[in-house]
């Protein structure tokens, strides 16, 4: 290899395909990350449910290995859809704790930088740039959610057979549809929030702040007007919705009160709402941030 | 020399502030210097070049296509060195280099070759694996102009490259722009406020004032057409009878001062002529000077010219 030549000369090779371009984003930034001890750690540990899980099938599954241990088969956890469901909130959430962590800085450290000039004067657009920071966080959260979840799902039917495969295959789309909706919806937030606030720090919290809050405030409305209307405006909520309804435990009624009326009580129904309005929420979500992106990702901001 | 910028019309405004108006004309040089006060559009123009800001009409060709129909080819072209500290934070050198060449669509190990021969060819070699955020002004924007040759292009826009450099730095930033514009593999747009850059480095400008072209003119040919006008200053003598004589041959001459001729050579007149003249009346020429325009001559005249930019004429491109 020339180490240097002292002169200028033009580049005579080949190129590389267009449309893998942004795949050199993720690349870099997934190497800083795992540069961090720290993330790794949380990395590794986002692991320990899935093994959990792979542990608790095998042991369904193997009847030397319950005799030795003594454990009744009952009490183990049936494996269904409630079992996969539960694997993958419980990665989701896993997955909400690396995206805090990632999130906030894909886009604000290239504002704070003055980078963005950098990327876009070359043959890269702002949606390849755009795309290219969310392929990080798609990478790492599908990593630890449907990744496993689907490894999981056919280890299961490794284990029980190709009719359970056969009569149960839909779970494994719920897994892979339940999960990207959630690190869709996750990766744009985070870098809609890191492209406007530019403090790691805040955006950190800011990206907190955008499922507790409006949580907490859903559950409120939902206190005050009995009604379950407010977890449309909870991210945490919706995606719960959307989840079970995946899954096939969607239930519209969830409770009921009396009230008054007229000269006696009535029974009043508690609704969900219904499954078409969280996935069309979420949706209209993913849009403003994909709206919030383009007002900011620019080479650069025009005053007007 | 075929046409690196081609402006036909172009305006751009940015709500209902026009910022470019107008503006029409080609440039051919192998360096162009573009020059303006603040305010004039330099850095809009650059920027609609690079297709960031969309005409609001009008077109701009570069190397004869169409920035609005063919912006991600062209932009493969060219390597932009922007004005303001631009960098990838918790990045060493060599890393941001090598990145910004792989997006330009070169194999990632071209591409860490390429940043290397970068580095050194600019002369950041020994200090390639330090981190960008730990570089020095002058470190950073030789680092800036690394990562806007690491591709190669053929047209490279520099904004204020020697903006907050030391004079060595300097000397050095100037010295790689001139030894890029002499190899001829790449075309230059030099944006500054320093004329003294310009005049180094450029042998075209374009003047812009208010939105407006107030001049475009080839530096190496306004000189050439000034090389006719020379100013003599004489000591002792018959300095009339030797400005007479002069006349002699045919050159308009005009006396200024005790001691100066100003004259204008005509076509088979010598310099050695007029010493043989000098000579011949014992008149000694203490200094010699070919009259013309510097650079600053030039952009005061375009910023004195008329709103519409008709400052004055001149051989080839002209001022407009």
């Amino acid at each position: 290899m020339a180490l240097f030549e002292n002169s200028y000369r033009p580049y005579e090779g080949g190129l590389t395909p267009e449309w893998a371009r942004f795949l050199v984003l993720p690349r870099y930034a997934l190497r800083d990350v795992f540069g961090s001890k720290f993330f790794t750690a949380v990395f590794c540990l986002c692991f320990i449910y899935p093994l959990v899980s792979a542990i608790l099938v095998y042991l369904r599954h193997n009847s030397n290995a319950i005799a030795i241990m003594q454990i009744d088969v009952r009490e183990l956890l049936p494996i269904g859809a409630s079992f996969f469901q539960f694997f993958v909130e419980v990665q989701g959430w896993l997955a909400f704790i690396l995206t805090v962590l990632v999130g906030p800085v894909l886009v604000s450290r290239d504002l704070t930088n003055n980078a963005l000039p950098l990327y876009l004067c070359r043959p890269f657009s702002r949606a390849e740039y755009v795309l290219g920071k969310m392929t990080v966080l798609v990478i790492l959260l599908s990593l630890v959610t449907w990744a496993p979840g689907l490894l999981l799902f056919l280890l299961q039917a490794y284990l029980e057979g190709a009719g359970w495969f056969a009569s149960n295959a839909w779970m494994a789309g719920a897994i892979f549809v339940g999960s990207m909706t959630w690190i869709v919806l996750l990766s744009l937030l985070a870098l809609a929030i890191s492209a406007w606030v530019r403090w790691r720090v805040v955006a950190g919290a800011a990206l907190l702040g955008m499922f507790f809050i409006p949580s907490a405030l859903g559950g409120v409305v939902n206190q005050l007007f009995f009604t379950r209307m407010g977890n449309l405006i909870s991210p945490a909520a919706l995606m719960g919705s959307i989840w079970r309804g995946l899954f096939g435990h969607f239930r519209r009624e969830v409770g009921s009160y009396e009230d008054a009326w007229g000269r006696g009580f009535v029974e009043v129904v508690i609704r969900e709402p219904p499954l078409w309005a969280s996935w069309l929420v979420v949706a209209l979500i993913c849009l403003a941030c994909l709206w919030l992106l383009s007002r900011k990702v620019r080479a650069y901001e025009v005053i007007k | 020399m075929n046409p690196v910028i081609e402006l036909n019309g172009l305006s751009v405004t940015f709500g209902r502030r026009a910022i470019l108006k107008d503006l029409s004309g080609t440039v051919k040089g192998r360096a162009v210097g573009l020059l303006g006060p603040n305010g004039a559009g330099k850095t809009t123009l650059i920027h609609t070049l690079l297709g960031f800001h969309p005409p609001s009409s009008g077109t701009v060709r570069i190397f004869g296509e169409d920035i609005a129909t063919n912006a991600r080819r062209l932009r493969a072209e060219v390597g932009y060195m922007p004005e303001r500290d631009s960098f990838i934070a918790k990045m060493s050198c060599v890393r941001f280099v090598r990145l910004m060449a792989e997006l330009c669509g070169i194999p990632s190990e071209a591409a860490l070759e390429r940043a290397h021969e970068a580095l050194f060819y600019v002369g950041l070699g020994e200090a390639r694996y330090r981190s960008v955020d730990t570089y020095s002004l002058g470190m950073k924007q030789l680092a800036k102009l690394a990562q806007a040759i690491v591709h190669g292009p053929r047209l490279l826009i520099l904004d204020e490259p020697t903006n907050g450099l030391d004079p060595p730095t300097r000397a050095r930033m100037i010295r790689l722009i001139q030894e890029i514009r002499d190899s001829g593999r790449a075309r230059i747009l030099l944006s500054s406020h320093l004329l003294r850059d310009v005049e180094e480095c450029c042998d075209e400008i374009l003047v812009l004032k208010d939105g407006r072209i107030a001049a475009n003119c080839n530096l190496d040919e306004e000189r050439k057409a000034n090389r006719k006008f020379i100013e003599l200053e004489t000591r002792g003598g018959d300095r009339t009878a030797f400005a007479e004589a002069i006349g002699g041959l045919g050159c308009e001459y005009a006396l200024a001062g005790e001691r100066r001729i100003k004259l204008v050579m005509q076509d088979g007149v010598e310099i050695d002529d007029l010493y043989r003249l000098a000579y011949e009346r014992q008149v000694q020429i203490r200094r010699l000077n070919y009259k013309r325009d510097s650079l600053e001559d030039i952009f005061l005249k375009a910023m004195e010219g008329d709103e519409n930019g008709a400052a004055r004429g001149g051989e080839g491109h002209g001022l407009i």
